[in-house]
């Protein structure tokens, strides 16, 4: 059995493995590396934690690892990478529930966790801890569960608004956080159980009225309250180890939420507000209107475009993941490559349901990763680009959001496709994106729509371009 | 030798004293740890490339669920009772988080390469 100082030692040195699995990813090299030491950091802690003297029960842990183990490790085998925004929702949900499960745990048998004084009584600090990790917990759990319903397709994406909604939410926040008081003060079961229901639900009410786009923001939110309520966890168990990865998961899901929620130039708050993007806003400012002309091509005259172009970029959004289309449009930068031409891809942060996703479909499709561009990267480029070809996206092309102080996205930062001397954009049909704008690029003297699903577009340009 | 009430409560005054007097709150110390963490996250996790949020995201999934330590200790008593339950199925829960977190991780990093 190791001592005390030994045990807390030992957790410091996990520590630092995790601090340095976050380090590796400043690069794909050396991401890698970090990952493993991100594993054995977990390991470590695991295997101390096990030797603990008030740890006797191995027959059934070492069990409940196992199943839990399979499961997990199957899952992360099998799980098609367009399916990732939603696994990450569900993986933060388990982390919530985990969260609760260890608070009324603790609640139950507070001696067995030396929190509580000769009598059984809690500690009143220990009160307030169990509160905050429960709460942030439950949330945790309910919102992530109907964000991995919403981006699995379960439940319908679109916001879910009624009168009184926000009215709604404040009361029940006044109510829990009332029942969380009282519980501090006399630490009973009824105050406790009722602040968690409270906080189940709100888990609820809180992501019903955001809709499926504003998913990227949600979800780093989310990884961020998993963080606080593991760093809750750590405060009850008066552990710094779990305190330390509490905090780093926290902030690192607080820094997604922020830079994803300046992609869109919104607020977080008017984010958590939800609604955006549900009806289609009255306002003409860039309304639809039907009987604009626009230029439609078929893959013939597309491949004819790419073909002799000497630099072609390549904007893939949520259409490219919703399709699955990311092998086939791989052959055909391949295609393009064999002839000669520069390819480079262009990625908006918030393009897809989570930060990162069309960086990891083209990654998995084989697509160097050294040929794909940040925004702030590839924006100046676009005025010496030939040809764009924009595939399933939309808003992050619409001009409007550069030229329009009207528009309701006015202000966003955008690709700025509409620089460069030809503009193709593959899309089932000229239907308003997400933000229920139009998009003046599509009816732009340069642009040539080509109204297909991606998948079938990729594949008949394949056959175009050989 | 003293005794009765007045006397236990001036020597416990006393010892709690002397204890603040050399060490902090357990809580303050906790809350020390918690702010310097998030100071390293902060400027750890602005460091890492757009293009790896993503597995950023699952990773930190796997690190959150060192919530698995708590479990641990909550189900580690031989008798069953509700308290041991629920950290069993808490371990459980984690466990699918560390081993699906990294793995998947894991697997996506490999994807990404260089131009050969």
């Amino acid at each position: 059995m190791l001592s005390a100082n030994m045990v807390v030692l030992a957790y410091l040195v996990a520590s630092v493995l995790i601090i340095l699995a976050l380090k590796g990813l400043s690069s794909p090299e050396s991401s890698r590396q970090g990952n493993t030491f991100g594993m054995f950091g977990l390991l470590l802690a695991v295997v101390v934690t096990l030797q603990l003297d008030a740890v006797q029960n191995y027959a059934w842990i070492f069990a409940a690892i196992a199943v839990g183990g399979l499961i997990g490790g199957i899952t992360a085998r099998k799980v098609p990478m367009t399916h990732m925004p939603q696994t990450v929702a569900f993986m933060h949900s388990l982390v919530g529930l985990s969260a609760v499960l260890i608070a009324v745990s603790a609640f139950y048998n507070p001696v067995g966790y030396g929190i509580a004084d000769a009598n059984g009584s809690l500690h009143v600090a220990s009160r307030i801890e169990l509160f905050l990790g429960t709460f942030i917990g439950a949330i945790t759990f309910t919102a992530s569960l109907i964000a991995f319903g919403k981006l699995h397709g379960l439940l319908s994406g679109k916001p879910v608004t009624f009168a009184g909604q926000h009215l709604l939410n404040l009361v029940l926040g006044v109510l829990m956080i009332g029942a969380g008081v009282m519980f501090c003060v006399d630490a009973t079961w009824t105050p406790f159980l009722i602040m968690l229901g409270i906080a189940l639900v709100l888990g609820v009410t809180l992501i019903i009225p955001i809709g499926g786009a504003d998913m990227p923001v949600i979800v780093s939110m989310l990884n961020s309250y998993s963080g606080w309520a593991a760093a809750g966890i750590g405060f009850t168990l008066g552990n710094n180890m779990l305190i330390v990865a509490g905090a780093l998961v926290g902030s690192s899901g607080a820094i997604l939420s922020y830079i994803m929620c300046k992609a869109m130039n919104r607020s977080l708050f008017h984010v958590l507000l939800g609604g955006f993007g549900g009806d289609a806003p009255a306002a003409s400012a860039g309304g639809v209107q039907a009987d604009r002309p626009v230029q439609s091509g078929a893959a013939e005259d597309a491949a004819f475009l790419l073909k002799n172009a000497r630099s072609v970029v390549i904007v893939p959004g949520y259409g490219l993941a919703v399709a699955r289309a990311q092998h086939a449009l791989k052959e055909v930068v391949d295609a393009l490559l064999n002839q000669g031409v520069e390819v480079k891809f262009a990625i908006h942060p918030v393009a897809g349901r989570m930060p990162g996703h069309m960086n990891v479909l083209l990654a998995e499709a084989d697509v160097p990763y050294d040929i794909v561009y940040e925004m702030d990267e590839i924006n100046p480029e676009f005025s010496d680009t030939d040809v764009v070809l924009v595939i399933g996206a939309n808003d992050v092309t619409n001009p409007a959001a550069k030229t329009d102080p009207a528009s309701p996205i006015y202000g966003m930062p955008i690709l700025e496709v509409s620089k460069a001397a030809h503009v193709l954009v593959v899309k089932r049909s000229l239907s308003v994106g997400y933000a229920g704008l139009d998009n003046d690029l599509f009816y732009m003297d340069k642009t040539m729509m080509i109204f297909d699903d991606a998948k079938k577009a990729c594949e008949a340009l394949i056959q175009a371009l050989d | 030798m003293c005794e009765g009430v007045d006397c236990n409560t001036a020597l416990q005054a006393a010892a709690h004293a002397g204890h603040a007097a050399q060490t902090a709150d357990p809580f303050v110390m906790s809350f020390s740890v918690f702010v310097l963490a998030i100071f390293v996250g902060y400027h750890v996790v602005w460091n890492v490339t757009p293009a790896l949020h993503t597995p950023l995201m699952s990773v930190t999934n796997a690190i959150s669920s060192i919530v698995i330590v708590g479990a641990i200790i909550a189900s580690g008593g031989l008798e069953m009772n509700l308290a041991t339950v629920l950290g069993l199925v808490a371990v459980g829960l984690a466990a699918v988080n560390i081993f699906g977190g990294f793995m998947v991780t894991q697997r996506m990093l490999a994807m990404f390469k260089k131009r050969s």
